[in-house]
C-alpha cells in the first residue's frame, strides 16, 4: 500500500529527471510514514532472521572455527594450540590412507546412489499404479528408513560375516567359495552400499513418488489415447517430469553418500575401516584422527578438506544435471538473467514507443513472452 | 496484518524475559563450605564396576553429609570420549574412572587430576601403582581391578586330541614359553586338523605386553617401535604359528563370538574379565575350563582407575570416596559382585577372593588361579603417547596376514611407513 502512495509522486516528478525510474525524489514524511517503509522493507527479513540467526551460531560458526583449528597442532584438552600454518592439510593429504579413503567413499558413494535411484525409480512406478491398499505399501516402503542405521548395522553384519554368515552359509550350500567380505576390498563396498540401500531407497521412492502423483493424469490419458505402451509413457511422460525432483534426490544423496559414516563404523567390531583400509571413508578417518588419536588439529584439516570436496561434486552435480534437466520451477524456463534482459528491452521498447510517461506497473508480463520466444529461438 | 507496536514491545520484553529464565538456569549453583555440610559426590564408571547401590550406601551410612550418585557409561570408548572433552573443563564427575587402555593419554594431562595421598602408595600392586604414576612422581589413579592372564582351552577338544584335559595336567603341559605355547598348538593341529587359537592378535597381545618397552623409549619418549628387534621377533613368531594354528577370528568379531560356543579354536588367552565374556556368549558349552599358566610367565590385559579431577567442586571429599572404594575391602565385594579382579596387595589373602570358584570353567578355583596369575606379573609394560595407535596399526598388520591380504613382509613394511607417519 504505502509503495503505491510514494510512487505517484515519484512519477509526477519523471519528466525532468534522465533516468527516473529506480531512484526516488527525497521528500519531506512524517516519522510514522517512514516507519511503516521501514516496516515494509525490513519485516520480511526479520521474519526469516531467527533461521540465519540461529545458522550463523550454530552453523557457520562452528565451520570457521574448524577453519582456524585446522592451522593449528590443538590439543582438546587444554583448549590451546600453535599455529602451524598448513601442515596439517600438507599431513593429510600426504597419507595414503587419505587417497584410499576418497577411493571407498567414492566407490560406496556409487555404488549406493545408482542403483537406489533406478530401484526408487521404479518401485515409485509400481505404487503409482492403481493397486489395492496404496497407504500400505507406501507406508511399507519406508519402513527401513525407520530403522537406526546402527541398527540395520547390526543386522547386516549377520549376513556379511566371513565365516558363519548367512550368505556365506548359503552360497557355501550351492558350492561357491565363500565371499571374504572383510579382506576383499570390493565385496565390502558393496555390502556397506547395500546397508545404504537398504535405508535409503524407500525414503526416495516417496519422493519420486509425491513427484509423480503431481503429473497430470491428462498427458498419460492422451497418450493412451494415441496409443503409447507403458513403457513408453514412462520414458516419454514420467520420466522427463521427474528432472527436477530427480536433481534434489542426487543432490541430497551426493551430499549424504559423501559423508557415510555409521554403515562402514559398525560394519566391523573396531570401527577403523578395516586391516588394510578397505572400507575406511573420509568420515570414518576424520572420527579416527579426531576421537581416536584426539589430534583435532589434523581432524578439522581433513573437514575442510572434505567441506571442499563435496562444494566441489555439488558446483558439477549443478552444471551437469542444469545442463540436461529443464529447471522447471520457473514457468518460462528462462534463466533470471534472461529474463530481466528480456523485461529491459520490452521496457526500452516501451518507453520509444509511448515516450516516458510513465511505465505501466505490470509492464514485464506480455513483451517478455515474446522475447521469450526470441530467445528460445536462438537458443534452437 | 502487522502488530501495532504496543504488542510488538510486549512480545519483546517477553522474548528478553525468556531468555534470561534460561540464563538463570544454566548458572552455575556455587556451593562451598565447611566439610559438615551436605554435598553430593558424583562416580562415573563404565560396564560394571561391581558399585552396588548397597555399597555405595554404605559409604553415605558412614558419612551421613555426603551423597553418592553413580553414572554408569556404557562402553569404556563412551567414558574416554567424556573424560577428554571435558577434562580440565567444567562437567566431570567428582570421581572419574578410567581403563588401562587410555591411561597413557590420560597420564598427559596428569596435572589436572588430584594426585593419590602418599601413604596409600603401597595399596596396590607394584607395576600397577608404577603405571599411574608420572614423571613428578604423582600418582594420579586408585587402582581398581586388573586382568590376570591364564589360559582358557576346551577340555573336550583336548581330550579328542588326545591331550591331557585336566587343568593341572594341562598347566604343567603348556608351562614354558611361547614356543612351547606353539609346539603344543602343532600337535593339537596334527592331530585334529583344527585351530589351536583364535587370532594371531590376541595372541599377539599377550606376549607384547610382557616387553618393558615395546613401542618408545620410556626416558625421550621417541619411537622405537620399528627397530626393536624383539617387536620384528614376536610378529614373526605369532604370524609363524597362526599360519596353521590360528583360526583367524578376529576378537570381538561376529564370528570369534560364534566361535566361542562352535569349537573353532581350542585355546585363548584369557584375564579374569574374558570368564564373563565367554561364559556369556558360549552358555550352553560346558568344555571350556581355565588352566593355571600363561606362557613365558605373567601377563596382565585390562585393569581400570579411578581419578579425581582437580578443578572438581569437592575434590578431599572426592579423594576420600576414591580411597574408599578402592580399599582392598570394598574391591572384594566388587568382585563378589562383578568379577572385577582386585588389585590391592591385601586382598589376595582374603578367603572370599581364594575360595572363589566358577561353575561354568566345572568349578575351577578361579580365585585361586587370577590370584597366582597376578602374582606372576613382573613387567609393566612401558606405554607412552603413540603407544595405542602403534598398536592399533600392529593389530591391522596381523589382520593383513591373517586374513590373506597381505603376505608377511609386506604387511610389515606397510606398518613400518605406517608407524613412521605417527607424530
Amino acid at each position: 500500500m504505502t509503495s503505491t502512495q510514494t510512487a505517484k509522486p515519484a512519477a509526477a516528478s519523471r519528466p525532468e529527471q534522465p533516468r527516473p525510474d529506480r531512484s526516488r525524489t527525497p521528500r519531506r514524511i512524517a516519522f510514522g510514514h517512514k516507519l511503516s517503509r521501514w516496516d515494509l522493507k525490513l519485516s520480511p527479513y526479520l521474519y526469516i532472521s531467527p533461521f540465519f540467526i540461529l545458522f550463523a551460531i550454530t552453523g557457520l560458526f562452528p565451520i570457521a572455527y574448524t577453519a582456524v583449528i585446522s592451522f593449528m597442532d590443538w590439543d582438546l584438552v587444554r583448549n590451546s594450540g600453535t599455529f602451524i600454518g598448513l601442515d596439517q592439510y600438507v599431513y593429510v593429504l600426504s597419507q595414503p590412507k587419505f587417497w584410499i579413503a576418497l577411493r571407498n567413499t567414492f566407490s560406496i558413494f556409487l555404488l549406493s546412489s545408482v542403483p537406489q535411484l533406478i530401484l526408487a525409480i521404479f518401485i515409485a512406478t509400481m505404487l503409482d499404479q492403481n493397486i489395492r491398499a496404496k497407504t500400505f505399501w507406501r507406508m511399507g516402503v519406508l519402513v527401513p528408513y525407520v530403522m537406526a542405521p546402527v541398527a540395520v548395522a547390526l543386522i547386516f553384519s549377520n549376513l556379511f560375516g566371513d565365516k558363519y554368515g548367512l550368505i556365506n552359509t548359503l552360497i557355501g550350500n550351492i558350492g561357491i567359495p565363500p565371499i571374504q567380505w572383510h579382506s576383499n576390498a570390493f565385496a565390502s563396498h558393496i555390502a556397506i552400499a547395500t546397508m545404504v540401500n537398504f535405508r535409503w531407497t524407500g525414503y526416495n521412492t516417496l519422493i519420486l513418488l509425491a513427484a509423480m502423483q503431481a503429473i497430470p493424469r491428462d498427458y498419460y490419458e492422451a497418450a493412451a489415447i494415441d496409443g503409447a505402451s507403458k513403457f513408453r509413457q514412462f520414458t516419454a511422460i514420467t520420466v522427463p517430469s521427474l528432472r527436477p525432483t530427480l536433481i534434489f534426490v542426487i543432490i541430497t544423496s551426493t551430499i549424504g553418500g559423501l559423508q557415510i559414516f555409521d554403515e562402514p563404523r559398525m560394519y566391523d567390531q573396531y570401527g577403523t575401516g578395516g586391516a588394510n583400509s578397505q572400507w575406511l571413508t573420509i568420515t570414518l578417518y576424520l572420527y579416527d584422527i579426531g576421537w581416536g588419536q584426539w589430534n583435532f588439529g589434523r581432524a578439522a584439516a581433513l573437514a575442510w578438506i572434505l567441506f571442499l570436496i563435496i562444494l566441489a561434486i555439488g558446483v558439477l552435480n549443478l552444471l551437469v544435471t542444469g545442463r540436461l534437466v529443464r529447471n522447471e520451477g520457473s514457468r518460462d524456463g528462462l534463466s533470471r538473467r534472461a529474463r530481466r534482459a528480456a523485461a529491459d528491452a520490452a521496457r526500452h521498447e516501451l518507453e520509444q514507443r509511448a515516450g516516458t510517461n510513465g511505465a505501466p506497473a505490470r509492464s514485464g508480463a506480455a513483451p517478455a513472452t515474446s522475447a521469450d520466444d526470441q530467445t528460445t529461438e536462438a537458443a534452437r | 496484518m502487522k502488530l501495532s507496536r504496543r504488542t510488538r514491545a510486549i512480545a519483546a520484553v517477553a522474548g528478553a524475559a525468556s531468555i534470561a529464565i534460561i540464563a538463570a538456569g544454566c548458572a552455575p549453583s556455587s556451593d562451598s563450605g565447611s566439610s559438615d555440610d551436605p554435598i553430593e559426590l558424583t562416580v562415573a564408571t563404565f560396564n560394571d564396576f561391581g558399585y552396588t547401590d548397597e555399597l555405595l550406601q554404605e559409604y553415605m551410612d558412614a558419612n551421613p553429609n555426603v551423597k553418592v550418585v553413580q553414572n554408569v557409561a556404557a562402553t569404556s570408548n563412551d567414558a574416554r570420549a567424556n573424560y577428554f572433552q571435558k577434562l580440565g573443563k567444567k562437567g566431570l564427575a567428582d570421581v572419574e574412572a578410567i581403563e588401562v587402555d587410555w591411561l597413557p593419554e590420560v597420564m598427559q594431562y596428569s596435572d589436572l587430576l588430584a594426585p593419590v595421598s602418599d601413604d596409600l602408595k603401597d595399596r596396590w600392586l607394584d607395576w600397577k601403582t608404577e603405571a599411574a604414576t608420572d614423571a613428578d612422581g604423582n600418582l594420579i589413579g586408585y587402582g581398581t581391578d586388573i586382568g590376570p592372564e591364564g589360559v582358557c582351552y576346551r577340555s573336550d577338544l583336548f581330550a579328542a586330541a588326545g591331550l591331557p584335559t585336566d587343568r593341572a595336567e594341562v598347566a604343567a603341559l603348556l608351562d614354558g614359553d611361547w614356543a612351547k605355547y606353539f609346539e603344543i598348538g602343532d600337535q593339537y593341529t596334527a592331530a585334529t586338523g583344527k585351530a589351536f587359537f583364535d587370532s594371531a592378535g590376541g595372541t599377539y597381545q599377550g606376549m607384547i605386553n610382557q616387553v618393558d618397552a615395546a613401542y618408545e623409549d620410556p626416558d625421550s619418549g621417541d619411537i622405537t617401535a620399528t627397530e626393536n628387534a624383539d617387536v620384528e621377533d614376536i610378529y614373526n613368531q605369532v604370524l609363524d604359528a597362526s599360519a596353521t594354528q590360528s583360526a583367524h577370528l578376529g576378537q570381538w568379531s561376529d564370528d570369534w563370538f560364534a566361535g566361542l560356543s562352535n569349537g573353532a579354536f581350542a585355546t585363548m588367552l584369557c584375564p579374569g574379565w574374558m570368564l564373563g565374556v565367554i561364559s556369556g556368549n558360549a552358555p550352553d558349552v560346558t568344555g571350556w575350563d581355565i588352566a593355571d599358566t600363561f606362557p613365558n610367565g605373567g601377563g596382565n590385559w585390562g585393569g581400570s582407575y579411578l581419578t579425581v579431577p582437580a578443578n572438581g567442586a569437592h575434590v578431599e571429599a572426592a579423594q576420600d570416596l576414591a580411597d574408599w572404594l578402592t580399599a582392598p575391602e570394598q574391591q572384594i565385594k566388587a568382585f563378589a559382585n562383578a568379577g572385577t579382579f582386585p588389585s590391592q596387595n591385601d586382598a589376595y589373602s582374603d578367603d572370599t577372593l581364594t575360595g572363589a570358584t566358577n561353575e561354568y570353567f566345572n568349578n575351577a578355583p578361579t580365585g585361586e588361579i587370577l590370584t597366582n596369575r597376578a602374582n606372576a606379573v613382573t613387567v609393566a609394560p612401558f606405554k607412552g603417547e603413540f603407544y595405542f595407535q602403534i598398536n592399533d596399526a600392529m593389530q591391522q598388520a596381523l589382520t593383513r596376514v591373517e586374513d590373506g591380504t597381505q603376505d608377511k613382509a609386506t604387511s610389515w613394511d606397510q606398518w613400518v611407513s605406517e608407524v613412521d607417519a605417527i607424530g
